[in-house]
């Protein structure tokens, strides 16, 4: 077990350095990075100047060893546009990002465990078509577009919520729905179908043959245990999601990690587009990483192939 | 005496059945017809990929054409004045809304397809590859999944935008480059699975080479599941065109790209909310149809429980 923890971390760290070589090279490739710092008045003297105070004559692999050791104690330089320290910027705006993350997941979670529970008890019922209808529909329902919808609804017909900022926890209400529906298909789908294999198995005939109640077999013995790879699952769902929260914090105004990098690519603000990309693939490396650890503790086969 | 002759009867049913059995393709399309949610997407698919197709014929007027003297008209429940005109209305610079619409159909078919292709031959080589030869091969592009599932797509992709220029075939090729991860995950599992079949063992056996066994022999095999992960990824690289166009890093205007359509109408949708509504409803439809063929596909192809 130990022996397979430290395989997959040191791959999960393999994966980070190469995640972030590939964007450091995109985007120094492609612009010249002196030309954004300078402005469109510098001079070519002054474009030269740039270059050799920020180090862009030297070679690439060079600047990006630089880059990347510095990168692991935290500095990750200093951002063209704000004139300030990327890993100050980024504090100050995760924290937004995290919670409007974990609502979404909880939303998803709250929305998928019941009906996918409720829709294994009884296939191919009402209750079951209802919960495939919605898993089918939320698939198709462009996330941005939904957002806009419910804008111009909630928010400019009917008032109830306010649209744009995030200074009270109304704010949250909107952006938490249209990111966390998303993950709602795959969530239910994947309850559902843990459940069903879960109540056909012969622990769950032997608890009812003891003649316990409904809800104590079903919460208790069934659910405890189709939940497990649901939980991963979320897991790598809420990886995901900290990625996709980029548009939906551009629509509701929301200022978190997804806003910032949208506003970074927008003026070429390298450093800052960087540091961003690696915290997100960060997260969706280690949350993943933990899931296949639980998944090998509690299944010790796992570590042995 | 009535019970024997209802036994000779039951076996008469039986052989009769067995000699009427329909063919595994009288079968299949039984099943085709029979699911309904497949039905339902194939005919909104077509529909939509014949509009995109007649677009010429079908659009009033030049998506492209304005004229700002008749911009923001409203569609034909609002008011009938420029009903026979303009049925839906017209946008910003005064252009046609549902000739743009329908143009936009092609826009959306073309790209979604485009990037299928060039994803699935990615990912199905990589994923075929890694199957077939296992071991360290395996374990070499086990690591390249992992890493592309690692970045945030959507993030990499607007930077790779912002780094090539925003046009429509740079979006077709960053997101042809980006969504192979699923083809490339399944294509590698069934392909593990096919390799030791005992045709292909025989295969190998009499000596046939690995580039004929991989073709012949295996590919068979996955193109099912090809097929319905083919759908998925169309159905993505459609919604995140859309979603890059929308917030301006992908096609660029003057194209009738719906995801485009809804960035232009932001700015007035409190007064002209129809302007987001419309282009958003093609949106989902198609995804909609898409997901509902590829779903119903796999019912199909696979005969098995959902």
């Amino acid at each position: 077990m130990l022996a397979y923890a430290l395989k997959r971390t040191f791959v999960a760290f393999l994966i980070l350095v190469v995640v972030s070589g590939l964007t450091f090279s995109l985007s120094h490739l492609s612009t010249d990075p002196a030309l954004t710092i300078g402005g469109e008045q510098a001079s070519d003297a002054d474009i030269e100047a740039i270059r050799k105070l920020y180090g862009f004559d030297r070679p690439i692999l060079e600047q990006y060893v630089d880059w990347g050791t510095r990168a692991l104690s935290g500095d990750f330089g200093e951002s063209y546009h704000y004139r300030e320290r990327v890993s100050v910027l980024i504090a100050g705006r995760i924290g937004t990002t995290m919670t409007l993350g974990v609502c979404a997941i909880l939303f998803a979670l709250f929305i998928s465990i019941p009906l996918g529970t409720l829709a294994a008890m009884r296939p191919n019922s009402l209750i079951d078509r209802f919960a495939l209808l919605i898993a089918v529909f939320g698939q198709a329902l462009p996330t941005f577009w939904f957002a806009l919808m419910m804008i111009i609804v909630f928010g400019v017909w009917w008032r109830w919520l306010p649209i744009s900022g995030n200074s009270t926890w109304m704010h949250f209400i909107m952006p938490t729905i249209a990111l966390g529906y998303y993950a709602t298909p795959a969530l239910m789908r994947l309850t559902r179908a843990g459940m069903i294999e879960v109540l056909a198995s012969d622990y769950i005939r032997t608890a009812r043959a003891k003649g316990l109640s409904t809800s104590s077999i079903l919460f208790k013995h069934a659910l405890r245990n189709a939940i497990i790879p649901v939980v991963a699952l979320a897991a790598v769902w809420f990886g995901f999601m900290l990625g996709g929260s980029i548009i939906i914090e551009t629509i509701f105004n929301l200022k978190g990690l997804g806003w910032l990098s949208y506003d970074a690519l927008l003026r070429n603000d390298l450093p800052l587009v960087q540091a961003i990309v690696l915290i997100f693939a960060s997260f969706y490396v280690v949350l993943t990483l933990l899931a296949d650890l639980l998944n090998a503790y509690l299944d010790p086969r796992i570590s042995v192939k | 005496m009535t019970e024997v002759t209802t036994n000779i009867s039951k076996t008469n049913a039986v052989m009769l059945d067995e000699i009427l059995e329909p063919s595994p393709l009288q079968k299949l399309r039984k099943r085709i017809f029979k699911h309904h949610s497949f039905m339902i997407g194939l005919i909104i698919l077509l529909a939509i990929a014949a509009v995109a197709l007649f677009a010429p014929f079908l659009a009033p007027h030049d998506p492209y054409d304005h004229e700002l003297s008749s911009r923001l008209m409203t569609p034909f429940w609002h008011d009938q004045k420029h009903a026979a005109e303009h049925l839906l209305g017209t946008d910003k610079v005064g252009r046609d809304y549902l000739s743009r619409l329908i143009y936009g159909a092609r826009i959306s078919l073309l790209i979604g397809f485009s990037t299928m292709l060039i994803s699935g031959l990615i990912g199905t080589v990589l994923g075929v590859t890694a199957g077939y030869f296992g071991g360290r091969v395996d374990l070499v592009i086990s690591f390249v999944i992992n890493t592309r599932l690692a970045m945030p797509v959507f993030l990499v992709a607007m930077a790779a935008v912002v780094a090539l220029g925003a046009s429509l075939y740079v979006v077709i090729l960053v997101l042809g480059l980006f969504l192979w991860d699923r083809f490339a995950v399944v294509m590698r599992s069934i392909t593990m699975q096919a390799r030791d079949l005992e045709y292909v063992k025989a295969a190998r056996a009499i000596g046939c080479s690995t580039p004929y066994i991989i073709v012949c022999e295996i590919f068979p095999n996955v193109l099912g599941s090809l097929t319905v992960v083919a759908t998925v990824e169309m159905a993505n690289a459609i919604l995140l065109e859309a979603a890059l166009s929308f917030l301006g890093f992908g096609v660029q205007a003057p194209i009738p790209s719906w995801g485009l359509m809804l960035n232009e109408a932001r700015e007035y949708m409190f007064f002209s909310p129809w302007l987001l509504a419309l282009p958003g409803s093609c949106l989902f439809f198609l995804v909609l149809a898409i997901n509902l063929f590829g779903d119903g596909l796999r019912d199909v192809t696979q005969e098995r429980e959902r």
